[in-house]
């Protein structure tokens, strides 16, 4: 599915991804876990194919293709969904209208006819009663007034309704209370299958109680110091980042 | 040099008052005979404002100050058959709606046969104010007593106006049907002096909307005044659509007073128009009154568009809500000076205003001033202004859910301008200003999904 190799990236002149090597197979969960300023989002970015972001060396292939030739709206097109951090509020625009443009711009790329009106809508609605989400949301402007429970939710529903090769979800746990975070995740957990792949980015383990990964990666310094299973992200918890600090400065002196 | 100019213009319009003034609306009037003539040299004393005036300061009125215009003339609809039926054809395209009212000004006339009302309560006056100066002059000499003019053309205005429209509500009735008032041009090189009033007493209502347009690229100017009163609990509704010819020159004064309780909106979309200009402001004379202040310019090429709003919160307990924005593109101007006056006795005030602005070229360029003036201590104010261009991070967003980068740029334009254009509650408004956006917009044709 995506094959990272020697990534090096800068954001704004600065240097943040350097080095990173990931592959991920159809149907596989792959969490990464990392500090404040270890270059997790960032690599969720790049993904997603982020303007201001510049990609120094290495390759992403996605799929068998070049991935950092395409543009972002290529990429979502092709298969890739970003769950924002930060969900955009765009005055003007309704949910439903983004919803129904998204899904057509990629269903025209797969060379599949629009949907029926009646049928979006059928469909929209039964995921926004799995996501628990109020029907007034429908006509409302996409994220504006939202609060930040609503707007992850709402990336998750984008998510199940635009039905990603790849999701990645860039700390969807942020600002979530405990009641929010079940219901996000189990959007998450109803939209795994064994072709679809995620690369969940996270700075707390509490979110992998929810949504249990394949793989766990620890990103430091703009790489990824420590692979394993799921219960490094327990092991993370127990000992903190310092730990993997000092693993890596042992390792670097060894 | 400039000093020439504005003298020569002065002598112009004099000249032109001579010849001409015998010949306007209700010269007969020995009290409007009055008010003319303190207009007139009023004018004589003001001329043009020149860009040396702080309200004046990034508008400058040099081109119309230095220009001869005649009074513009009706078409004459015994002679001028061609000149009719390609009104009538305009008039076909501009008509907002089937069930409104439609007063048709041609030139700043009044034409009775471009005209079409509906049916009426008989106690409403809706009609031209040449022929209410001549059934019922009494309705309207109240307003005009000694005005203090602030403005040379505001003046002028005062002493040349040939016609405008007048609607006077009696109490408790409402007007259903909207009042569409169209003024088309079909000439250039004119000036058309248009005065309205809008009378609303107490417990009416009414929506009016006063909508400018021409036959073709005239360089003409059109100088309005509208005059609006709200009496207790009355509601008054303004729309203005001002789609003036590419050479036009178009300058508007609009002036609500309004009684406790009442309410009045105003919108102003300005669309076209070498030079525009609006001042409106209204003034809050009673407690709880309440009024709304919308608008919108779009403005490409050359066009300076200027906005100067005021509200005086001269009463207790009054609600003002003001909300203007501006897309721009090419070499284009906005001015927007919004000012908010909150009087010493203003207690419980509660205002709001703000302006802004979304620049989609290098060249545009917007001056905005939101000013706050408090002189009472128990209120709520807030006002702001943004001048910017589109938002990489919605962009990206947009593009992000497959959107391409053409399609994601046009409709976060759209969405701007349809934030303030879906605040209307009259639809065949909303959806013309709709069609508009979108004849206006590149690549429009992408946003087929989102409407």
């Amino acid at each position: 599915m995506l094959i990272i190799k020697n990534l090096h990236a800068k954001v704004d002149s600065k240097d943040i991804l350097r080095g990173i090597n990931l592959t991920i197979n159809p149907g596989e969960v792959h969490a990464i876990m990392g500090p404040n300023g270890s270059g997790k989002s960032t690599l969720a970015n790049v993904l997603a194919g982020r303007d201001n972001y510049t990609v120094t060396a290495g390759e992403i292939i996605y799929l068998g293709k070049d991935l950092l030739t395409m543009a972002a709206e290529e990429r979502a097109r092709e298969g890739i969904f970003l769950a924002f951090q930060y969900p955009v509020e765009i005055p003007g625009v309704s949910n439903i209208n983004l919803l129904k443009a998204a899904l057509n711009a990629i269903r025209k790329h797969r060379g599949e006819s629009d949907l029926d009106a009646m049928d979006f809508l059928k469909m929209v609605k039964g995921k926004m009663k799995l996501m628990q989400i109020d029907q007034s949301f429908i006509s409302r402007a996409v994220n504006e007034g939202f609060s930040g429970g609503e707007k992850k939710r709402n990336e998750v529903l984008q998510m199940s309704i635009l039905e990603p090769k790849l999701a990645i979800l860039d700390e969807t746990d942020s600002g979530l209370d405990i009641d929010a975070l079940k219901v996000v995740s189990a959007g998450v957990n109803a939209n795994r299958t064994p072709e679809r792949s995620m690369l969940v980015v996270t700075h707390y383990q509490r979110l992998l109680d929810y949504i249990v990964p394949d793989f766990v990666h620890v990103l430091a310094h703009g790489r990824i110091v420590k692979s394993g299973g799921k219960e490094l992200a327990l092991e993370l918890e127990a000992k903190g980042y310092g730990w993997i600090e000092k693993e890596v400065k042992a390792q670097a002196a060894a | 040099m400039s000093v020439t100019a504005v003298f020569n213009a002065r002598e112009h319009y004099l000249g032109v008052f001579r010849e001409q003034s015998a010949k306007l609306a209700g010269a007969n009037l020995p009290w409007l005979k009055l008010a003319r003539d303190q207009a007139i040299e009023q004018f004589a004393g003001l001329g043009f404002p020149t860009t040396k005036h702080e309200n004046w300061k990034y508008t400058s009125l040099a081109s119309l100050a230095g220009r001869g215009l005649q009074l513009s003339m009706p078409v004459d609809a015994h002679t001028d058959g061609v000149a009719l039926g390609h009104c009538r054809t305009a008039i076909a395209n501009l008509k907002l709606d089937t069930d409104a009212h439609m007063l048709v000004f041609i030139n700043g006339h009044f034409s009775a046969k471009l005209s079409a009302f509906k049916s009426l309560p008989s106690s409403v006056v809706l009609a031209d104010i040449t022929s209410v100066l001549k059934t019922n002059p009494e309705k309207l000499e109240r307003y005009f007593g000694a005005a203090q003019y602030a403005t040379g053309v505001g003046a002028l205005n005062g002493a040349l106006f040939a016609d405008g429209y007048v609607l006077i509500v009696p109490e408790r009735i409402e007007v259903e049907a909207a009042i569409h008032v169209l003024f088309l041009q079909t000439a250039g090189d004119t000036i058309a002096n248009v005065k309205n009033f809008i009378v609303a007493e107490s417990g009416s209502r009414a929506r009016v909307v006063e909508h400018f347009a021409a036959l073709g690229d005239f360089a003409y100017f059109n100088n309005v005044s509208t005059e609006i009163s709200t009496a207790r609990g009355a509601r008054i509704e303004h729309l203005k659509l001002q789609q003036e010819s590419a050479g036009a020159s178009h300058i508007a004064d609009i002036r609500a007073s309004q009684a406790q309780a009442s309410e009045f909106a105003s919108y102003s979309f300005a669309l076209g128009g070498l030079l525009s200009r609006n001042d409106i402001a209204t003034y809050f004379d009673g407690e709880h009154a309440n009024c709304v202040m919308n608008g919108l310019y779009l403005t490409q090429g050359k066009q300076v568009v200027d906005h100067h709003t005021r509200v005086d919160h001269a009463k207790p307990r009054c609600v003002s809500r003001e909300f203007y924005k501006g897309i721009l593109d090419g070499t284009s101007r906005a001015v927007f000076n919004g000012k908010v006056i909150v009087h010493q006795d203003a207690q419980q005030t509660d205002a709001s205003q703000s302006n802004r602005n979304l620049l989609l070229s290098e060249n545009a360029e917007v001056d905005t001033k939101p000013e706050l003036e408090i002189y009472a201590d128990d209120v709520k104010c807030a006002h702001g202004a943004t001048v910017g261009q589109l938002d990489m991070n919605q962009l990206f967003y947009l593009r992000s859910r497959g959107i391409d980068a053409a399609a994601a740029r046009t409709l976060l334009i759209f969405a701007f301008a349809e934030d303030l254009v879906s605040g209307l509650t009259y639809l065949p408004l909303r959806q013309r200003m709709e069609r508009i956006l979108m004849s206006r917009l590149p690549d429009a044709d992408l946003l087929k999904e989102f409407l």
